[in-house]
């Protein structure tokens, strides 16, 4: 067991390395001259030299690459830009309504994606359970940002529910907090519990099939022990990975929902950067939004022993 | 049911067997002519669209924001464009988009993935990148990368294939390991078969069944990253008329011209989801396996 927590620790350095290798050789390896992409399409020869000479651009590529990846380890992400503030802190000032709307997202979707895939395998062929393939087609199909904007003109601009857009700190009261995270919660979930709903469907399917639980039944154990207590926990392995790699749905997701309902969270630093070409930035946002990923499917990883305690490494 | 009757019957009734043998094509598989026939739809209005969608480009600033009975089939933008023809046009950059991606992906990939399954020492090295390729989430790799060079199609083409690339890598390298150790690949082996012999006519084979099926889905992320990019600012140029455009364009018309930002979406929505049936579709029919378990 230590031995393979150390294993898959090391495996997460190598994934984690070779992503920063690929985030450093994005900027480097583009066609066209790093310094002149930093800054900009107005700028003179003497701004592009100055640059040059800040950054560094002059040495050898290896030389390089292991100074940004030594001040990425020190917590520096370089400087924006655009607004001369190191990447880091913009990143900080920002952390906090893209974490609310992921975290909101991650419990609300799995909750009810893991209850309507139990359902519908335990009620198989019935109307929920073609409910849930409707869902599923749906959420893999409409984008993000078109089940924004219809939920905003449904509920915010026809009904006047809940408010259009924007995003209200959770200090200021938990209402006006929850209140703008319903909708970009639901447009931004709606890929993922269909993910998930259908892996869970799946998974419990095939337990439902084996012979312990006719067993269960036929002792009369209560129905939501049987589904709950004999069959989800035996159902909890492709569960979790695929909630662990439905994460990118999330991380994506976050940058064009925080567009649609004008949340200032991280996914809105990057796609204002984008427009500015504020280059250190977009490297920043993708080497944290890279780790959370992989840190998240190393949880996953190490979950499997819990869940499961006949698997051994 | 009558399963094992039909062909003789097929057989006896001659002329009509084309027809009886279509229909039972489409009873059983729904979804593999749904997606189908809507994707062609979308595919024959897109190439003929200069003979009637009219004209997509040009501006009418005193018909601005026009309703849909009022001004064309689906009303006007805020610069005056007639939204119908915008949205014909709109199509031809998402299929563009999801066919090439699709294509050049499943290349690559199939050739990488070959290497990396028959060859140990390659597996190593390339596998460890494709892991570091797939943590960064897609999106992400594709703005960064459309950010960095001059926004054009072939970029947003170029930038969507990249992350797709290890998906297809692992899937061709599982087939392949699968297969190697089969006795008519050693027999192949033993009996002195050049090595490309081997990897064109004993191994890649195995792989189409699945990569037919990976194509499909991989063309409906490539048709919602290319609208999510155009969306964000970081896609096809914003005069092109795509369907991500549309709606980005349209924005902060939401509450007073809805259709503006619908029609381009449901149009996205209805083209995503005919390839997720078509995909649906041909893995239930040729892995019945999957089929079986999904």
């Amino acid at each position: 067991m230590g031995a393979y927590i150390l294993r898959r620790l090391a495996s997460t350095v190598l994934v984690m390395g070779i992503v920063a290798v690929f985030v450093f050789l994005l900027l480097h390896l583009s066609p066209g001259d790093p310094a002149a992409i930093i800054a900009g399409d107005n700028a003179t020869t003497e701004q592009i030299d100055a640059i040059r000479r800040q950054l560094g651009l002059d040495d050898a590529l290896p030389v390089q690459f292991f100074r940004w990846l030594l001040a990425v380890l020190h917590g520096d992400l370089g400087i924006s830009i655009f607004s001369n503030e190191p990447v880091l802190k913009l990143i900080g000032q920002r952390v906090e309504p893209t974490l609310a709307l992921a975290l909101t997202t991650l419990i609300v979707a799995v909750t009810l994606a893991v209850s309507f895939g139990v359902i519908a395998a335990w009620k198989a062929g019935s109307w929920i359970d073609r409910l849930l393939m409707v869902v599923s087609v749906i959420g893999f199909s409409v984008p993000v940002f078109v089940v924004g904007y219809l939920l905003i003109y449904l509920f915010s601009i026809t009904l006047r529910w809940l408010p259009v857009q924007g995003y209200s700190p959770i200090e200021q009261g938990f209402w006006p907090w929850i209140e703008r995270l319903i909708l970009p919660s639901i447009a931004l979930g709606l890929a993922y519990v269909a993910l998930i709903a259908r892996i869970t469907r799946t998974a419990m399917l095939d337990v439902l099939a084996e012979d312990y639980i006719r067993t269960a039944r036929a002792k009369g154990v209560a129905t939501s022990s049987m589904l709950l207590k004999h069959a989800l926990k035996n159902a909890g392995v492709p569960i979790v990975t695929v909630i662990g790699i439905g994460v990118a749905l999330l991380i994506g997701g976050v940058v064009i929902t925080e567009t649609v309902f004008n949340i200032p969270g991280v996914g809105r630093l990057v796609v204002d950067a984008i427009s500015k070409r504020d280059y250190p930035i977009i490297q920043g946002v993708i080497l944290i939004f890279s780790g959370v990923y992989v840190l998240v499917n190393l949880a996953v990883d190490l979950s499997y022993t819990l869940l499961d305690p006949r698997i051994r490494y | 049911m009558s399963t094992l009757a039909e062909p003789a019957l097929i057989a006896a009734t001659g002329r009509r067997s084309r027809l009886a043998q279509a229909r039972r094509f489409v009873r059983r598989n729904p979804t593999i002519v749904a997606g189908g026939v809507i994707l062609g739809l979308v595919a024959l209005l897109a190439i003929a669209a200069p003979l009637f969608a009219g004209d997509a480009i040009t501006m009418h600033p005193a018909l601005r924001l026009r309703p849909p009975p009022e001004q064309g089939w689906l009303g006007t933008d805020h610069l005056g464009r007639d939204v119908f023809a915008r949205t014909i046009y709109g199509a031809r950059v998402s299929l563009i988009v999801g066919l090439s991606v699709a294509a050049i992906s499943i290349g690559v990939g199939l050739f990488i993935g070959l290497m990396a399954g028959y060859f140990r020492r390659v597996d190593a090295v390339v596998m460890r990148l494709m892991d570091g390729l797939m943590s960064i989430p897609a999106i992400l790799l594709a703005i960064a990368l459309v950010a960095l060079t001059r926004a054009s199609v072939s970029t947003v083409i170029i930038a969507i294939t990249i992350p797709e690339v290890p998906r297809v890598v692992r899937l061709v390298r599982a087939v392949v390991l699968g297969v190697r150790e089969a006795p008519y690949v050693e027999a192949a082996i033993a009996g002195g078969t050049p090595t490309w012999k081997i990897l064109l006519r004993h191994i890649l084979p195995s792989t189409i069944a699945p990569l037919i099926v990976q194509a499909t889905y991989i063309c409906a992320s490539a048709i919602l990253i290319e609208a999510a990019l155009s969306f964000l600012g970081a896609g096809t140029p914003p005069e092109i008329p795509t369907w991500g455009n549309m709606i980005a364009q349209s924005r902060l018309f939401l509450s007073r011209a809805p259709w503006t930002i619908f029609a381009p979406g449901i149009a996205l929505a209805l083209v995503v989801l005919a390839v997720n049936l078509l995909g649906d579709g041909l893995r239930d029919r040729l892995d019945p396996r999957l089929a079986r378990r999904m």
